[in-house]
């Protein structure tokens, strides 16, 4: 599960410039050709700056992403339920891990990666700040969260990073078990008994700004990426894929008998584009920089482990290891 | 002050809720890196499906099967430590460049069907000349 930050986007520490030109009209010459970039190819500084700052807080975010959702494995209405949930954490971890893997063949090591998290350098999706105070948390999350994600990730298995595709192909294919096991959660729930639907509606109202803010600001907002566009590393606009989410799932949830908490959340039938209420970009910035309502706890839960682990890890470690980059 | 959470096992963690100190991890701490190979069914090909960490190879198969073999289909699984995979340096990419007129080990590069058309037609012409 991932959505878009973008709060890093201030580009150009590397100035494509400083790039010897014959390399780098041949790497957008590859580019353009449609070839995946592999990673012993050349490429130019920002384009692995850039990657690696992705891939890695995608990879922070599925692993962050399971806490607010394994909260509730031992409370789970039901051993179906427990199975499944169980089931979609583990995966959400594995995601973690491949995405990882992706991140070190630019470079950049695990124990740094993990550091930068620890240390709140790197950030992760901001909707993962944010409490799951009921069952019906979970749902809202495992159907329109992970639908938010999927979007962002088949979005992004087209750029021209060859292991970050293949590492988000094999990820969206998994997270069509979460997707549908989230719709089947909502659906139960809004089917249900009125104490449920009353449940999966207060869910559905708290989760609302999170989820407009879970493709990240808009785009008149964001700084200009005209360069990333043309190397494939981003390939979609932060609007683009909102509109491409409420088209899809507003509907769904109407139909539903839910209401979406904002009167002003309608189609233009002239444009084809939704228009909604700003949901506060005050309050996501607040939120990413640190000031959200589980920021410290999703950290402290995340050192313990590390912590925690730390006496395992040294005694399995063989003095004589050395660390080799990930292949592919 | 510790964390108190929607999670109660956060909260029977009593983590504290400010100062908790992090040494960072060393080097190494995440351990070697391993390549793993998968196979989906009997008779199909190994292929290699990505990487992963761990401190030898026995307990790189044990993740190897939780990471790549918990939900597809999987008759086996391989894993070798990346350092022991040698690759030809990507400066040396030519040599897989080769003459791009590769016909005469095709079948495509062989038309025996327009030479024997060709010659039966020959022998017709002949018989009835």
């Amino acid at each position: 599960m991932y959505g878009n930050l973008s709060i890093n986007d201030a580009p150009n520490q590397h100035d494509g410039h400083e790039e010897d030109p014959q390399l780098l009209a041949e790497f957008e010459a590859k580019i353009d050709r449609g070839e995946k970039i592999e990673p012993h190819d050349r490429m130019p500084a920002e384009y692995r700056c850039q990657l690696i700052r992705m891939i890695e807080q995608h990879a922070h975010s599925e692993i962050i992403g399971t806490l607010p959702e394994g909260t509730w494995i031992t409370r789970a209405p039901g051993f179906g339920r427990k199975m499944a949930l169980m089931a979609k954490v583990q995966d959400e971890v594995g995601h973690g891990q491949l995405l990882y893997g992706a991140a070190e063949t630019l470079g950049k090591s695990r124990e740094e990666m993990i550091n930068d998290l620890l240390s709140g350098k790197s950030k992760y999706s901001n909707v993962f700040n944010y409490p799951a105070k009921t069952w019906a948390d979970t749902a809202i999350i495992a159907w329109l969260i992970d639908a938010g994600a999927i979007i962002n990730q088949v979005t992004n298995s087209r750029g021209s990073y060859g292991p970050y595709c293949r590492a988000l192909e094999r990820i969206c294919a998994e997270e069509s078990f979460h997707l549908k096991y989230g719709y089947d959660s909502v659906v139960t729930l809004a089917t249900g008994t009125p104490t449920q639907r009353e449940m999966v509606q207060d869910a559905l109202n708290r989760w609302w700004r999170p989820i407009m803010h879970f493709h990240g600001p808009p785009d008149k907002a964001s700084v200009h990426t005209d360069r990333l566009v043309r190397w494939k590393v981003k390939m979609a606009t932060n609007d683009e894929m909102r509109q491409e989410f409420l088209d899809t799932y507003v509907p769904k949830i109407r139909e539903l008998g839910l209401t979406v908490p904002d009167p002003n959340l309608c189609r233009n039938e002239k444009t084809g584009v939704w228009e909604f209420t700003d949901p506060d970009w005050d309050e996501f910035f607040r939120v990413i920089k640190g000031d959200g309502p589980c920021n410290k706890e999703r950290l402290a839960v995340r050192k313990m482990a590390e912590e925690n682990g730390r006496w395992v890890r040294e005694a399995l470690a063989r003095p004589s290891a050395t660390y080799t980059v990930p292949l592919a | 002050m510790i964390i108190k959470s929607l999670d109660p096992r956060v909260t029977r963690l009593e983590i504290p809720a400010e100062d908790q100190s992090f040494e960072p991890l060393a080097p190494m701490d995440q351990h070697e890196t391993y390549e793993v190979f998968h196979q989906e069914k009997r008779g199909g090909q190994p292929v290699h499906v990505g990487s992963l960490h761990a401190p030898n190879t026995e307990l790189a198969l044990v993740m190897a099967k939780e990471q790549y073999g918990r939900r597809s289909r999987t008759v086996a699984i391989w894993v070798v430590p990346t350092s022991e995979i040698m690759t030809i340096s990507v400066e040396d990419a030519d040599i897989f460049e080769t003459t791009p007129e590769k016909d005469y080990r095709e079948a495509k590069g062989y038309r025996v069907g327009t030479k024997l058309k060709a010659w039966k037609k020959q022998q017709e012409g002949a018989t009835n000349g």
